[in-house]
C-alpha cells in the first residue's frame, strides 16, 4: 500500500459498477421464466412427498452461484419417528 | 392528443411524488392541461406535497367504484390554472383498484387533459402494475445507487411486458430521470457515474436533479419544488426535464446551486 493509498480511499463507485453489470445479468436471463428455485423445490417436495409425510417448511433448497460453478443445496429433515415406516417400506 | 404518463421506480424513496409533482407543475405552467394522479392507494402523499391535504373529499377509489364523478374528486390547484389533482384514497387498500375501473378513469382524464402524470406507488405489486398500466411514457426514477438501479432494471422489464401498450405489441417510451445527484461525490468515484447508469439500464436520459434541500423545503410547505423554487438546481432541472417531454432538445446540464455569500454567512432563512 503506497503513501497515497493511506489518504485517499479507493473509489467504490467501479465495484458497485460491476456488481450490478454481472447480477443484471442474471437477472435479465431470467426474466419471464418461473423462479428456478421456488419449480426445485415444489418438485423435490412433491417427490419426497410420495413416499414420506414431510413438512412443508422442512424443505431447504439454496442455491449459490459462483463464477464458473454453481452449487445446488438441498435440506431435507425427516422426523425420527417415521425411521421405522421407511424401514418397513423398502 | 393526450399522454398518460407514469412516474415509478420499483424502490421507494427515489422521489416518485416528488417528481410528478414538480413535472405536473412544470408542464401546467406552461400553458397545458395536467392532472397528476396518486396510485399510492392507503398511503397517499401526493395531496401534502401539493398543498391539497385538507381540500380532499373523493378520491380515486371513489371514481372507480362509482361512488363520486370524476369531476367531484378533482382538486384545482390553487397556484396554476391547468393543474389539477387526483387523489387516493387512504382508508382503503389497493386491492379497491380494479383493471376496469382504472381503464375507465384513465379514459375519462385522456378526454379532458394533454397530460395525465400517474404517480406510481413503490414495489411491483397490484398498485405498481396498474399504476403503469396504461401508460404511454414512464419516467423511471432513479437513485445513482445499486439498489436502485436494480429496482429500475425490474421496472423496465415490467413496462416491456405488463403493459398495455407493450401486450398489443407497442412500446412505452421509456426516460430515465437521475435524482439525488451529488456531483462532487460522483466525481470522486463514490456515487455511480451517470455514464455508469445509463449504461447499465440502456435507458435515455430525461434529466438530472441534483441533491438539494430545496426538495425538503418544497415539500415542507406544500409546494412542487418547480413552483416554490423554480429558479433553485432542482427546481431549473425539472423544469428542463418537463420541456423535455414536451419534445424540445435541450442540452443535458446539471445545475448547481448558487449559493449567495450572505446565506453562506448567515445560514439560509427558514421557510
Amino acid at each position: 500500500m503506497s503513501l497515497f493509498n493511506l489518504f485517499r480511499r479507493q473509489s467504490s463507485a467501479p465495484v458497485a459498477r460491476e456488481r450490478l453489470q454481472i447480477l443484471l445479468a442474471h437477472e435479465r436471463a431470467r426474466r419471464g421464466q418461473p423462479d428456478l428455485l421456488a419449480v426445485l423445490r415444489e418438485d423435490i417436495l412433491a417427490a419426497i412427498a410420495k413416499h414420506v409425510p414431510v413438512n412443508q417448511d422442512s424443505v431447504v433448497v439454496r442455491m449459490d452461484r459462483g463464477s464458473t460453478v454453481s452449487t445446488l443445496e438441498i435440506d431435507v429433515e425427516l422426523p425420527n419417528s417415521i425411521d421405522e415406516r421407511i424401514a418397513v417400506g423398502f | 392528443m393526450a399522454k398518460v404518463l407514469v412516474v415509478t421506480s420499483g424502490k421507494g424513496g427515489v422521489g416518485k411524488t416528488t417528481t410528478t409533482a414538480a413535472l405536473g407543475a412544470a408542464l401546467a405552467q406552461s400553458g397545458q392541461k395536467v392532472v397528476v394522479v396518486d396510485f399510492d392507494v392507503g398511503l397517499r402523499n401526493l395531496d401534502l406535497v401539493m398543498g391539497a391535504e385538507r381540500r380532499v373529499v373523493f378520491d380515486l377509489i371513489n371514481v372507480v367504484q362509482g361512488t363520486a364523478k370524476l369531476s367531484q374528486a378533482l382538486i384545482k390547484d390553487k397556484r396554476i390554472e391547468t393543474l389539477y389533482l387526483l387523489p387516493a384514497s387512504q382508508t382503503r387498500d389497493k386491492d379497491a383498484l380494479t383493471e376496469q375501473g382504472v381503464a375507465s378513469v384513465i379514459r375519462e382524464l385522456r378526454g379532458k387533459f394533454d397530460w395525465v402524470i400517474c404517480d406510481s406507488p413503490a414495489g411491483i405489486e397490484r398498485g405498481a402494475t396498474l399504476a403503469m398500466r396504461y401508460a404511454d411514457a414512464a419516467v423511471i426514477v432513479t437513485n445513482p445507487e445499486v439498489s436502485s438501479v436494480r429496482d429500475s432494471d425490474r421496472i423496465i422489464g415490467l413496462l416491456d411486458s405488463k403493459t398495455e401498450k407493450a401486450e398489443k405489441g407497442g412500446r412505452v417510451e421509456k426516460h430515465i430521470l437521475i435524482t439525488r445527484y451529488d456531483m462532487a461525490r460522483a466525481t470522486r468515484g463514490e456515487m455511480l457515474s451517470i455514464e455508469d447508469v445509463l449504461d447499465i439500464l440502456s435507458t435515455p436520459l430525461l434529466g438530472i436533479i441534483p441533491e438539494s434541500q430545496e426538495v425538503l423545503r418544497a415539500s415542507n410547505i406544500g409546494q412542487p419544488v418547480t413552483v416554490a423554487s423554480a429558479m433553485s438546481a432542482p427546481g431549473r432541472a425539472y423544469h428542463d426535464a418537463a420541456r423535455r417531454l414536451s419534445g424540445e432538445t435541450l442540452p443535458m446540464t446539471i445545475p448547481t446551486e448558487r449559493v449567495r455569500l450572505f446565506e453562506k454567512l448567515f445560514g439560509r432563512r427558514a421557510a
